[in-house]
């Protein structure tokens, strides 16, 4: 097994969607979109402390780290999050993949050795 | 080794340097089984039933291990369920789906081709997937926690 090459680091894989997601405006545009689902601009800076230009620069984070995306309706973007579940599913599967490979690398130990 | 991994399932191959009967050894005796997996297994497989045992790796000898035998058929496959990733104590797992785990060996010359499985994911619930993130470790524990919050709300 010493000659297996080791899964994608989760970590790796999640730092852009960790580093976009620490920042507190951010966090709670997440949120809010989580709850109220997609939104224009004008919605998400409501009742935020930020300016709306602010506002689509987070959004634009978000995009780039694939959290989120938007669509043009009339005149305004509308921002949704971006389904996630896949990314989310393949970083657990590759959590549960890394211990795969450490037990099937105890394994060939174990029925070699003899 | 080769992996295959969609949402779903996860698919690794390995080629094993020992003959077949030695390989189906290894995995179907719960004490062999265990003294690689790092399970202190009570008890045998044996189809049908359900066979528990504290775990022994480093850092999560906390928890006990369940498994669920599904199918055995000699030298060739090895089938149970569980739940993967048991790691929060405070979390009832029993009534989430189960992954479905199979051990397929084929003989080649000497050695063995040991094919594993582990299908059913998709059904596992996205915020107990979260629990990858937090798991992890270094400085993303608090992201991480925020993250399953979200996610959890999501759900």
């Amino acid at each position: 097994m010493s000659r297996s090459s080791r899964s994608v680091s989760s970590v790796r894989d999640a730092a852009p969607v960790f580093a976009a997601l620490g920042d507190a405006t951010r966090l709670s545009l997440v949120t809010r979109l989580c709850v109220d689902g997609p939104l224009s601009i004008a919605r998400l800076s409501e009742g935020a402390d930020v300016t709306r230009q602010a506002v689509t620069k987070h959004l634009n984070a978000l995009a780039d780290a694939g959290l989120a995306r938007n669509r043009r309706s009339g005149r305004e973007l509308i921002w949704e999050l971006e389904p996630r579940r896949l990314a989310m599913a393949r970083r657990y599967l590759d959590r549960i993949s890394d211990q795969w490979d450490a037990a099937l690398g105890r394994l060939a130990a174990f029925v070699e050795e003899r | 080794m080769n992996t295959v991994t969609v949402t779903d399932r996860i698919e690794k191959t390995v080629h094993l340097h020992a003959p077949r009967s030695r390989v189906w050894r290894a995995i179907t005796d719960a004490r062999q089984f265990g003294s690689w997996f790092r399970v202190n297994l009570e008890g045998d497989f044996k189809a049908g039933a359900t066979i528990r045992g504290r775990i022994l790796e480093p850092g999560y000898e906390h928890l006990t291990m369940e498994m669920l035998v599904e199918r055995i058929e000699p030298e060739h496959l090895f089938a149970y369920r569980w739940h993967p990733y048991d790691v929060d104590l405070k979390v009832d797992y029993s009534q989430e789906p189960m992954t479905l785990v199979e051990f397929t060996l084929q003989a080649q010359g000497d050695e063995t081709v040991l094919t594993i499985v582990e299908s059913g994911f998709d059904r596992i619930p996205l915020a107990r997937r979260a629990e990858a993130f937090r798991m992890n470790e270094g400085g993303w524990t608090e992201q991480a926690r925020r993250l399953e919050r979200y996610v959890s709300q999501q759900s």
